[in-house]
């Protein structure tokens, strides 16, 4: 016989918790006895037990008596776990009954399915996602108190020019880099909450880099630069990939991934404070969502054979669909050798041009690093690594 | 269609299109040809009951009284076909605040007691029978303050009770009349402060609605059989179920509504052939 004392505690005023807690405990036909004096708690014990499909024994004579009906607990006898709480217990397929419940909640039946379509594990699983979110969260920067835009400089208007285009193309480029991420956020199914807050902070990191190189692109008042077709249309590639495994192979391990050179390249040259602060915070992002792409790409390569062949076409797909356009405009290089060269001098250009040569070598060989390390040959690293856009991202 | 099995419910609440919605297509699943229409309060349902225009009606306890009476003058006899287990052994409660002076009901006299609608048979109807019990006379005992809110709908409208509540709490009255789950729901709700009111009295148990059918229809019959399948444990059902407020189908039983028969009597609602005599009841 179980019994709840209540003592002077209404079901109004929280009796009923204790009262749930030990049909929690019981089954259909057991008895509750509770314990407690008046009225009201009668009364409201009548109203509790229609609602819960119990029977009130109501005698004044004795203690009130629960007993527990039928469908009592059913809720609870249908409940089934999504899972458990460690992401090592995340499961293979997550149903989509489970909508938006936290991984390794007891859910409860009825509601309307979910219909997050990157359902499987290995579609977006990355071990390194949950290191890589914390590593993100504690290196979050505010754009305002990061870098010194008061710092004063004086640029030949044709350097900040120069500055001005390499910005105006990288806005675009970080528009490209947030909407990626951002599409598949509403796809993937929320048991694989690590993949999700990753991509959360990463389409973040996005929008600050879209805040700062806006920033500096505006700062002398001049008009902002070119936005080539051919970039444009490099991009848009990028935006149309619907495979998760594919559009990160695409944009973190090759386009961020040649980034990092870019932004090393811009932080090292810059001609002025502001230019190189902003490289490097965005820098120090971007190694981030590459060692993601990197670690994700990693794992899937290790679980799907053939996948090797599938991102190699990918390669191709976008090099053939981008054949008849320009990839990066002339006007993106050139700006790149002026800022470089940071004077607007025969001399400085002869040196500009230089370097710009020596960022497309490093940016080929780091491409095929990452890609030998996917377990690409040397041969098909060099082939695939000459056919990436040559738009960079 | 003509051939459909048509049952009449009252649009309280805008879920109550989503629930029927849902058990149409549950029961057509189930082979039954069902079809339902939703009316604005619950006197023309009854007389589309009685008169044949439906097969079932989903019916107030008050509704049902005037079926009932509407049937016999007509000579004819309705059924309560099934009711929710909800519906069954509820109580009317008198609330006053706890700092009153009030011991016992028969102190309310010269009081003002807040009541919901004119047609709500849990805050106005058996309430006030069970003060007329107690020898107080509603018209000159007592000063009773209504709280007409969506009239016609027999009380399925909360917010008459919730302004009673209010009104009690506020000072304005000296106590409010409700029904046992929604003295509980204010509380939780914060209608009313946890504490700062007490049950005065509470009535007899009572029963609440029920599925009317027409007496000797065997497509009701089968209805109900249906209904009574419909099971809490199946998470599709549950969600109606639950939407409607139950965990399973009963029987029909009518030995509870006798103490809103003599209400409605004491009250002058109806007429023994089921005709509206209540004045000031405008649905």
């Amino acid at each position: 016989m179980t019994v709840v004392p209540l003592d002077e505690l209404g079901l109004e005023a929280g009796g009923h918790l204790l009262l749930a807690h030990a049909v929690r405990q019981l089954g259909p036909g057991d008895t509750i006895t509770v314990l407690g004096d008046g009225l009201a708690l009668r009364v409201h014990l009548q109203a509790w037990c229609r609602e819960h499909g119990c029977q009130l024994v109501w005698d004044d004579a004795a203690p009130a008596r629960v007993v527990l009906g039928p469908t009592v607990n059913a809720e609870l006898r249908l409940a089934e776990r999504a899972g458990g709480a460690a992401n090592s217990a995340a499961v293979d397929r997550a149903p989509a009954h489970w909508g938006l419940a936290a991984r390794g909640a007891l859910i409860e039946p009825g509601a309307p399915p979910s219909d997050f379509d990157l359902d499987l594990r290995d579609e977006v699983w990355s071990e390194a996602a949950p290191r890589l979110y914390a590593q993100a969260a504690a290196a979050q920067w505010d754009p305002e108190a990061a870098v010194d835009w008061s710092a004063s400089f004086a640029l030949d208007t044709e350097v900040e020019d120069a500055v001005i285009q390499v910005m105006t193309y990288l806005v675009e480029n970080e528009q490209a880099a947030l909407t990626v991420p951002a599409r598949f956020l509403g796809r993937i199914h929320p048991h694989y909450r690590e993949t999700i807050q990753f991509l959360a902070i990463q389409a973040a990191d996005e929008a600050r880099h879209l805040e700062v190189f806006s920033r500096r692109a505006n700062l002398s008042g001049r008009p902002l630069g070119v936005s080539g077709a051919g970039g444009r249309a490099s991009l848009q590639t990028l935006l149309a990939e619907p495979d998760f495994t594919l559009a990160h192979f695409l944009l973190s391990v090759l386009g961020e991934g040649t980034f990092l050179n870019l932004l090393d390249f811009i932080e090292h040259h810059a001609p002025d404070p502001i230019t190189a602060r902003i490289a490097h915070l965005a820098l120090s992002d971007e190694r981030r969502h590459v060692a993601f792409g990197m670690a994700h790409l990693t794992h899937r390569v290790s679980t799907e054979t053939g996948l090797r062949d599938r991102l190699a076409t990918a390669i191709r797909s976008r090099h053939d669909a981008l054949a008849d356009t320009a990839g990066l405009n002339a006007g993106v290089y050139d700006a790149l050798v002026v800022l470089a060269a940071g004077a607007w001098t025969p001399a400085a250009i002869g040196e500009g041009t230089r370097a710009v040569e020596q960022l497309q070598r490093d940016m080929d060989t780091g491409r095929q690093r990452r890609l030998r390390r996917l377990g690409f040959s040397d041969q098909e690293a060099a082939e695939l690594s000459d056919l990436h856009t040559r738009n960079f991202m | 269609m003509s051939g459909s099995f048509l049952m009449g419910a009252v649009a309280y609440d805008p879920k109550v299109v989503t629930i029927w919605e849902g058990f149409r297509s549950w029961l057509t699943q189930e082979g039954l040809d069902f079809d339902f229409v939703l009316y604005s309060h619950y006197e023309r349902q009854v007389e589309d009951l009685v008169e044949g225009r439906l097969d079932a009606a989903w019916n107030s306890p008050l509704a049902w009284v005037r079926a009932q009476r509407l049937a016999k003058a007509s000579g004819t006899e309705v059924e309560a076909l099934v009711m929710r287990d909800t519906d069954r052994d509820l109580r009317s409660v008198v609330v006053v605040r706890d700092d009153a002076t009030f011991a016992d009901v028969s102190e309310l006299r010269g009081a003002t007691v807040g009541t919901g609608a004119v047609d709500s048979p849990q805050a106005t109807l058996l309430p006030i029978s069970m003060l007329r019990g107690a020898g107080l006379d509603p018209n000159t005992d007592l000063t009773v303050r209504r709280f007409d809110l969506g009239v016609g709908l027999h009380g399925d409208h909360i917010g008459g009770e919730r302004d009673a509540a209010r009104a009690l709490a506020a000072g304005e009255i000296d106590a409010a009349c409700m029904v046992d789950a929604n003295q509980l729901l204010f509380v939780r709700e914060g209608t009313l402060r946890s504490g700062s009111t007490r049950i005065l009295a509470a009535t007899d148990p009572y029963d609440h609605c029920n599925m009317t059918v027409r007496a000797g229809d065997e497509e009701a019959t089968r209805f109900g059989h249906l209904l009574k399948k419909m099971s809490f444990d199946d998470p599709e059902v549950r969600q109606l179920l639950e939407l409607e407020g139950l965990r399973v189908w009963e029987d029909g039983r009518t030995s509870g509504y006798t103490a809103l028969d003599r209400a409605v009597d004491e009250a002058g609602f109806y007429d023994e052939d089921g005709g509206v005599i209540a004045e000031h009841y405008r649905p």
